[in-house]
């Protein structure tokens, strides 16, 4: 069996994906007459310059972690969860309501209660899709898309009109109800850094030992896999269904969460759902739906993103070249089949005749975490 | 002058999928105005060679020569163009479009920029009336029976103007009133010079329509030879590469106890069509009971019942006792059945998973291989280790994929997972279904271990002979009933092909023993 | 305001909101005949809002009023260009179809604002002058009571639209080419023995779908925001989407509820003048189109999720 090749080419396709993806920003800034080399350096001084930015990196990448844990884990049931933006929002929304809705509970009760909450926003709002799913037998990718502009416009009146007085912005939640802790503000000169690095980590092992070693997390794959003979194997696939997407929502519903009570301490209007979950989608992707390739990527993807705001300053690059890098990365992991051709066609030549190999999924799918391969699906032709 | 002149001339044709060779030097030669069988089984390489005639596939060498002249046959464009044809096994019908629409596609006839299709459908009429081939031109294809889907295919071909025709397994999916309006419309093509290559691995048809006959077998020509000259047997070595007695060696059947019991149930399909109508039927510890008919009677519908796949909408299925319709089918599984499915792609496994998972499937969720929600890794390898030696499923390691493994240990691992939890009835269904001859044989005889160890076997096959020989008693299944049972050494492949088509026993038994009796019957 | 201008009013804002929703979802309905999901219509209207204002800053005074219809145009051509990128990727590459429509809507914000940025200087660009503005049908709007009603002071593009969809019906189900591209989404194996070229009438459902979701995008941009910035299109992509799913994948069924949708979305704006609707809390209006296409999907439609091979890729053996 190929498998060590087959690892070794599910690694290299999320690197060349990334390394193209640079390229790609690279020209677009020769083009456009900025030097590639001072813009990338400002971005990397930009991302772990400093202790400062370091904090600030570390920030952004704990609520990618999260949203990308969402995503990857609804996809390995076989879902595709466009919805985490919309399940990070009301995690957001729900976990900063809860804080400012009991300013006087103490620390030890208040966070954990309002996290909880946030983590159920999410999840029920993803359980919708799940159960609509099972039931129905309804996409749930069109179902999320249109929950995210729902969940949108939902959170944006809540502000205005029951959490506020025609406010934009909700009041700052109670300090018993933050994320932050004083030493690691202290350890990174006054970044927003807060706990949620610790408990995202934290999430990835647990999701990781979900997905491997427990019986819940062989039906998901299974199912995601094939859900007609995890049927006839008799798993309840609607119960796999809602499961995973209570789950995956519950995850998106904690990154948002950190955000209420880590990065912004409040909620306000805003004009579209966060990019937290399409980024997290894209992290999820580059990670091939794996939790370490999970935290690997969602560090990289933040570090693009606090890197990226510091090139308008310091090199005139508007950042926006940033996300154009990201779009390039994903879109890359999602047509790697072209990159899988080459490696093959570049293995042919030097080691002669191959087995035919038609991988024509992308590596975003689960069997990357299970460890085995997409192999050759050669139906027996009578 | 005309008649023995090759329309067709195939040779030295090899197609090479990767490394392995699904067609290996072929020669195929076909005359003006015959109907030429090309007979091998599953996987021979029948369909490989036929869509490279009709440009689906380019050979990897080989020539092909059209009324005498070389041609480069390298889209299904140029094989219209030369005239050739192909009604594919799986029909390519679109769903969603008329009769009328999916014959016209592709060769559309336009009328100031839009479709003509009521020029369309009066051609369609014509050839139609002229072959017997009836249709009806503006209904939908999902919604008409196979049969006429068969016609629309057939109608499409020639309305391009084919003169070869090429025909795959087209009586697989038939009833055999169909098979004989197809034999007819056969001979009405051939009548007006048409020629007929027909892709089968059924013996009688090939006696009953064709003139020559050539066999194909893993890949390679064996040989091509006169039918009216050529005995059942004879054909039947020329394709299995060795003499083929197709009996399995058993001891008679000691049946005990009633294990499985089906009383009166009807069964809809996923369309709502009533497909098992009132159905009673028995097993017991030690014995196989074998359903023969025709693909669509109801058969996959039957299995879905008992393994709680699919609705039973009245009547009762009792298993050892206990009354299991209608509950989810790990309830079913647990009170004692093991199932062998048919597709064992679509439903037997989870093919990017490892065998050791797949090994897994129906007990994971127990001790010892897992405890309190959490898999026992250890216990899964060994577990599916010790299986592959028992079975001998052949692999390198229980870590790789299960798609990584050919078909017949496939299906192997498939038995010992469901062997292994001592089911007490055993469902089987199409169990040898595209497995090469070795594999065949293994699986047949544990069956037949199955039944010597007081289990009860419920085989379905499409396949006579293995009907015929594995069971102890054979149940024909035709329209959602049991037409009547009999035993393997009381009746005949002629007799179950009648009870199969829908007659009585009697008049059955009364036809084999005067076959003058009806028309046409099977020769020999 | 009497009764006449009420309806108007109504009927005129319904119009404008609804004139990039027909043409998109006429595009989406294109592109998922042809068997590839396009989720990133609403990027491909970024990249047409931002290219017809572009084009309509720098060209105004040179080509006065038709500016605009010329600026749709170019968002239509840029469209096309940029869903180039969706076929590529879908047909040849075997992308996944939704991910590469998502990388269509993260791509196409990024690169449209990255641009604005490099010519305008800033994250959002001016106000255009020449706009599509109002449009009163000369004659028809004479017509008693339906003449104000619907031909005065009104969308002429969404008229326009509605023209384009039933040409698009036309042409999907009355012509060949329109036969061909729905065969390659319900069946492509079929359509490939029959000689029709798979790739290319994908490539023709994808590119279409570019060059009128460009123009929708160009419309958006043109009609009603009057400037492009990264919040010029938001979700009107998407619920083009589900007018096309709501329509069932037929132009006309797409046509009838995008100007329900657009009527939806015009409600949040002009319900404040309208007795009940100005009562109905504003969030019901904006979030109606998206809660409709969910309960459409529950009870109207349920399984039937369109073209048979939709989002599958079709890989040619030879
Ligand atoms: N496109 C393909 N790629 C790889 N293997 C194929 C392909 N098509 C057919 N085969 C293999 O070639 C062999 C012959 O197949 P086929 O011609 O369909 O057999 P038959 O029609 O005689 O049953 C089988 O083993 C089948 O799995
Ligand atoms: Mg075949």
């Amino acid at each position: 069996m190929n498998d060590k090749r087959q690892t070794l080419n599910n690694l290299l396709v999320p690197i060349l994906s990334v390394l193209m993806g640079f390229l790609i920003g690279a020209i677009i800034m020769l083009v456009f007459n900025f030097n590639p080399i001072e813009g990338y350096s400002a971005m990397f001084k930009g991302a772990f310059g400093t202790p400062f930015y370091i904090g600030e990196t570390l920030r952004q990448t704990a609520p990618l972690i999260m949203t990308a844990l969402g995503f990857a884990l609804a996809n390995i049931a076989g879902f595709f969860n466009i919805g985490v933006a919309g399940q990070a929002l009301l995690g957001w929304t729900g976990s900063v309501w809860f804080a400012i809705s009991f300013p006087s509970l103490p620390s030890p009760i208040l966070l954990p209660l309002s996290i909880l909450a946030g983590v159920l926003a999410g999840a029920l709002w993803a359980g919708i899709a799940g159960f609509l799913r099972a039931f129905f037998g309804v996409s749930e990718v069109i179902v999320t898309i249109m929950l995210n502009h729902t969940s949108l416009y939902t959170v944006n009146y809540l502000i205005r009109n029951v959490m506020t007085d025609s406010n934009d912005s909700t009041p700052r939640i109670p300090e018993a109800a933050s994320l932050r802790m004083e030493w690691l503000t202290d350890l990174t000169n006054n970044s927003t850094l807060h706990a949620g690095i610790f408990i995202s980590l934290i999430m990835a092992f647990l999701v990781w030992v979900l997905i491997k070693k427990t019986t819940t997390g062989y039906e998901i794959r299974a199912v995601g896999l094939n859900p007609m003979a995890s049927k006839y194997a008799g798993m309840s696939t609607k119960r796999t269904i809602i499961v995973s997407m209570l789950l995956s929502g519950a995850l998106a519903g904690l990154g948002g969460a950190m955000e209420g009570l880590g990065n912004f301490q409040n909620v306000f209007v805003q004009g579209a759902v966060p990019t937290l979950g399409f980024d997290g989608l894209a992290v999820a992707l580059l990670g091939l739906s794996n939790p370490i390739g999970i935290i690997f990527a969602a560090l990289l993807f933040g570090a693009l993103k606090i890197g990226g705001s510091s090139m308008p300053l310091a090199v005139g690059v508007p950042s926006e070249v940033v996300d154009i890098v990201i779009a390039f990365i994903i879109f890359f992991v999602g047509a790697n089949y072209v990159i899988r051709f080459f490696l093959e066609r570049n293995k042919k030549k030097t080691a002669g005749p191959i087995e035919k190999h038609d991988s024509d999924k992308a590596s975003g799918t689960p069997e990357s975490l299970s460890g085995t391969e997409k192999a050759d699906k050669k139906e027996d032709k009578e | 002058m005309s008649q023995i002149e090759n329309v067709i001339e195939m040779r030295g044709i090899t197609k090479q999928f990767g490394n392995f060779k699904a067609n290996d030097n072929i020669n195929l030669s076909v005359k003006k105005g015959e109907i030429h069988a090309l007979l091998g089984e599953n996987g021979a390489g029948k369909s490989t060679l036929m869509n490279i005639l009709s440009g689906l596939l380019e050979p990897t060498s080989g020539d092909i020569l059209v009324n005498g002249e070389k041609a480069t046959i390298d889209s299904p464009n140029a094989a219209n163009l030369l005239g050739i044809g192909m009604v594919h096994q799986h029909f390519m019908l679109v769903d969603d479009f008329t009769v009328t629409e999916n014959i016209i596609l592709g060769s559309e006839k336009t009328k100031s920029g839009f479709l003509d299709q009521k020029s369309a459908r009066k051609e369609i009429k014509e050839l139609s009336d002229r072959y017997g081939l009836i249709v009806d031109p503006s209904a939908r294809v999902e919604d008409i029976t196979v049969g006429m889907q068969q016609r629309a295919e057939i109608l499409k071909v020639i309305y391009r103007g084919a003169e070869i025709l090429i025909l795959d397994e087209p009586t697989a999916v038939l009833t055999p009133q169909e098979i004989d309006e197809l034999i007819k419309i056969m001979r009405s093509l051939t009548k007006e010079g048409k020629s007929i290559i027909i892709i089968t691995h059924k013996l009688d048809e090939i006696k009953r329509v064709a003139d020559r006959c050539t066999v194909i077998r893993r890949g390679k020509s064996i040989d091509t030879v006169n039918v009216k000259e050529t005995s059942q047997q004879e054909l039947a070595n020329m394709m299995v590469g060795r003499s083929v007695s197709f009996k399995v060696d058993k001891v008679p059947s000691e049946p005990k106890e009633t294990i499985l019991s089906v009383d009166n149930i009807t069964v809809k399909d996923s369309r709502g069509i009533e497909k098992v109508k009132g159905l009673s039927l028995e097993v017991h510890a030690g014995e196989v009971l074998g359903i023969a008919g025709i693909d669509g009677n109801g058969q996959s519908e039957l299995i879905q019942a008992i393994s709680g796949m699919t609705k039973v909408e009245s009547g009762k299925i009792t298993l050892q006792g206990k009354e299991i319709q209608n509950n989810v089918p790990r309830k079913i599984t647990e009170s004692g059945l093991g199932h062998i499915p048919e597709d064992r792609h679509r439903v037997g496994l989870v093919l990017p998973m490892s065998v050791e998972e797949n090994m897994a499937l129906q007990t994971y969720y127990k001790e010892p291989l897992s405890k309190n929600g959490f898999l026992n890794q250890g216990k899964m390898r060994s577990y599916a280790e010790k299986l592959a030696e028992e079975f001998d499923v052949r692999l390198q390691s229980v870590s790789e994929p299960i798609a990584s493994l050919s078909g017949g240990n496939q299906q192997k691992a498939i038995i010992a997972r469901e062997v292994d939890r001592n089911p007490s009835l055993l469902i089987a269904a199409q169990p040898t279904r595209g497995l090469d001859v070795g594999a065949i044989e293994y699986i047949h005889s544990r069956l037949i271990e199955q039944r010597d160890n007081d289990r009860a076997v419920l085989l379905v096959s499409f396949e006579l002979d293995e009907v015929m020989n594995v069971s102890d008693r054979i149940a024909v299944m035709y329209e959602g009933k049991i037409a009547a049972i009999v035993k393997p050494e009381e009746t005949s492949e002629e007799e179950l092909g009648l009870l199969m088509a829908g007659s009585s026993l009697e008049k059955a038994r009364a036809s084999v023993e005067n076959p003058t009796a009806e028309e046409e019957t099977i020769h020999e | 305001m009497n009764v006449t201008a009420v309806l108007q009013n109504v009927i005129a804002s319904a119009l404008i909101y609804s004139a990039p929703l027909i043409l998109t979802a006429l595009g989406g309905t294109f592109s998922e005949r042809s068997g590839i999901v396009n989720v990133g219509l609403e990027g491909i209207m970024v990249m047409g809002a931002f290219s017809s204002v572009v084009f309509n800053l720098a060209m105004a005074d040179t080509f006065g009023s038709l500016t605009p219809w010329i600026g749709m145009l170019v968002g239509g051509a840029i469209g096309f260009v940029f869903s180039f990128f969706h076929a590529v990727a879908t047909v040849h590459w075997r992308a996944d179809h939704i991910i590469s429509g998502t990388v269509i809507n993260l791509m196409a914000p990024a690169l449209a604002v990255f641009l604005t940025n490099i010519i305008y200087g800033a994250r959002q660009t001016d106000f255009i002058k020449a706009r599509f503005g109002f449009f009163t049908f000369p004659v028809l709007s004479d017509i008693p009571f339906i003449g104000p009603i619907l031909f005065t002071n009104t969308s002429l593009p969404a008229f326009v639209g509605i023209g384009i969809a039933i040409l698009c019906w036309f042409l999907l189900f009355k012509t060949k080419f329109g036969l061909r591209l729905r065969s390659v989404g319900e069946h492509p194996q079929a359509a490939d023995t029959l000689g029709i070229n798979v790739y290319l009438m994908k490539y023709a459902g994808v590119l279409l779908s570019g060059f009128l979701g460009g123009m929708g995008g160009a419309i958006q941009a043109q009609a009603i925001a009057s400037n492009f910035s990264a919040s010029t299109i938001a979700g009107q992509g998407f619920i083009s989407m589900a007018a096309m799913i709501f329509g069932k994948w037929n132009p006309l069924g797409a046509m009838g509820a995008a100007i329900f949708f657009g009527f939806a979305q015009s409600l949040a704006v002009t319900g404040n003048y309208i007795p009940v609707i100005q009562d109905i809390p504003s969030v019901w209006l904006q979030v109606a189109p998206y809660i409709i296409t969910i309960l459409a999907l529950v009870f109207v439609i349920g399984k039937s999720r369109g073209p048979a091979a939709n989002g599958k890729t079709y890989i040619k053996s030879k």
